[in-house]
């Protein structure tokens, strides 16, 4: 049912995306160039050191590999489609998928997707996999299936963060800011935050759930991830998952129209 | 020149007011300014700690010190006038510009200094608290802390210049964001963003002293923590001024071929 919801939009994007030819490679371009200053910039801190704060080069491609692969999939679905809703709260038009017989959270959780982005979520795995090429033969079966987990736990807890922002458009209208805020301290996710200082890696753990995004994978990857941080990532993104499904149906049935 | 005074009074009286209207955006630039050097200042001082304190003459404190110096010249000589000029030209919005009685550089002067001039009453603030986290140390000569704002000023002076220069480029073509990211990226490294120019090889040191990037921002920077001889203080001043002067030029020279070719495009 999902999967055929989002194979569904999946092709409108590709239909919409395909009218405007010249503008994937222009999007294709600067993906590669933003990673190519993402690697330069690793290169100049390696040139100095072999490890930052116990990170090798490769486990920080790894990082920077989860960074790319889940910005991507924030991009691909996450966002348009989060922004999307927002402006359905907005404008009244929330009642066209209220009115459905699809679950309506379903459905403004998958409804806009923009299908250049997954370039970037190809241009990670390609990294993930030069970076852990590097590493040597530490990444058995279990470290692959953790890994899966946790880039899981990591996608769900970054989506009912994003939803529960959208959600709090039902009171307060204009809420975009705060998502601009985000996607500006995501960028601060292409370092482990456990090189930051305790409260900027606090803000990156709890209030921008950046931590949860791209270290914790990025440490099941490169074997550094502790049962605790294991069992707390997924009791979390559980947790969130729950809360923000509850706070979603709180807030449509405070949802009164906009123009009726 | 009474009279373009005036006209500067009116403008930031203008953006004054408008800026005001968005407060939370105030904000957002905020956490733009702020949190890259604050990364880079981490990661360095990260890698001076496992080097037992020391990287090419910095330790923890000095990078403090050169990445805050650094958020604050980078802040004071930030322009945004190569995204507006795409979308001023390819949208028609150039047009009413054009029909006022002075040349449309003036406006975006004074509205880059009121905009820089408003988010200093929040910067300063951060800075202050960013300060006491990091607690920055520098050795600064006198005759460098003398020279710190004259050279802020031409290095603003000098990259409004070159960044509306290129700008420009909009006049012959309606996608320049790809130009548009090359000179970011150019100006990330080679303005000493990403670390001190010292610590890159010296082929890059040369590139970035003929280019310049460099004499934008990073050259206060290094002036105010003392690490500048004389002779290269003076140099930079030079380097200064003979850009200014160059992109002036190709300022004048190029916007009078680009108003040719304008059509207006909506028009």
């Amino acid at each position: 049912m999902l999967l055929k919801l989002l194979w569904s939009y999946f092709r409108i994007g590709v239909m919409n995306e395909l009218a405007y030819r010249a503008n994937f490679l222009v999007q294709m371009f600067q993906s590669l160039f933003s990673l190519g200053t993402s690697l330069a910039g690793l290169a100049v801190v390696f040139s100095q050191t072999s490890n930052l704060a116990g990170w090798r080069p490769a486990e920080l491609v790894a990082v920077l590999g989860v960074y790319t692969l889940m910005g991507g999939v924030i991009n691909l679905v996450i966002q348009p489609s989060m922004q999307r809703l927002m402006e359905d709260v907005r404008l009244g038009t929330l009642d066209f998928s209220l009115t459905k017989p699809v679950d309506s959270q379903v459905l403004e959780s998958v409804q806009q997707v923009q299908i250049w982005r997954l370039a970037d979520v190809a241009m990670g795995i390609v990294l993930l996999v030069l970076a852990l090429g590097n590493l040597g033969t530490q990444v058995g079966p279990g470290e692959a299936l953790v890994f899966g987990l946790m880039l899981l736990c990591g996608a769900a807890i970054v989506y009912s963060f994003w939803l529960m922002l959208a959600t709090c458009s039902f009171w307060f209208v204009k809420v975009d800011n705060i998502l601009v805020i985000f996607q500006t301290m995501y960028e601060a996710g292409r370092w482990p935050v456990t090189i930051y200082p305790g409260w900027l890696r606090f803000t990156l753990t709890f209030l921008v759930p950046v931590a949860f995004a791209i270290t914790v994978p990025a440490e099941a990857v490169s074997g550094r991830l502790g049962w605790g941080t294991l069992v707390g990532a997924v009791a979390l993104a559980a947790a969130l998952v729950a809360f923000s499904r509850w706070f979603w149906l709180t807030g449509v049935r405070h949802y009164s129209g906009a123009s009726a | 020149m009474r009279h373009l005074f005036e006209i500067y009074r009116a403008q930031l009286k203008v953006t004054t007011a408008t800026q005001l209207q968005y407060r939370v955006a105030l904000v957002i630039w905020m956490i733009g300014i702020v949190l890259e050097p604050v990364i880079y200042l981490v990661v360095w001082a990260t890698v001076a700690r496992s080097k037992g304190g020391d990287v090419g003459g910095y330790n923890a404190r000095s990078f403090a010190a050169y990445f805050l110096v650094l958020m604050l010249v980078n802040h004071l000589t930030q322009t945004w006038v190569f995204f507006e000029f795409e979308m001023r030209i390819r949208q028609g919005t150039l047009s009413p510009l054009l029909l006022k009685p002075v040349h449309p550089v003036h406006a975006d002067v004074a509205q880059n200094v009121t905009f820089k001039l408003l988010m200093l009453v929040v910067l300063v603030p951060v800075m202050v608290v960013l300060a006491l986290v990091f607690r920055p140390v520098i050795h600064p000569q006198w005759w460098g802390l003398a020279l710190f704002a004259p050279t802020v000023l031409l290095a603003g002076v000098l990259r409004f210049l070159v960044e509306w220069t290129l700008g420009l480029a909009g006049f012959w073509s309606t996608r320049v964001s790809a130009l548009n990211q090359i000179y970011y990226v150019a100006l990330l490294f080679f303005s000493g963003q990403v670390a001190p120019l010292s610590l890159f090889p010296h082929f890059f040191q040369v590139i970035a002293s003929v280019l310049p990037f460099r004499w934008t921002v990073s050259y206060p920077v290094e002036l105010l923590l003392g690490r500048l001889s004389g002779r290269d203080a003076l140099l930079g001043l030079a380097a200064q001024a003979g850009w200014i002067l160059l992109s002036l030029v190709l300022l004048r020279v190029i916007w009078r071929a680009g108003l040719r070719k304008y059509s207006a495009v909506g028009a």
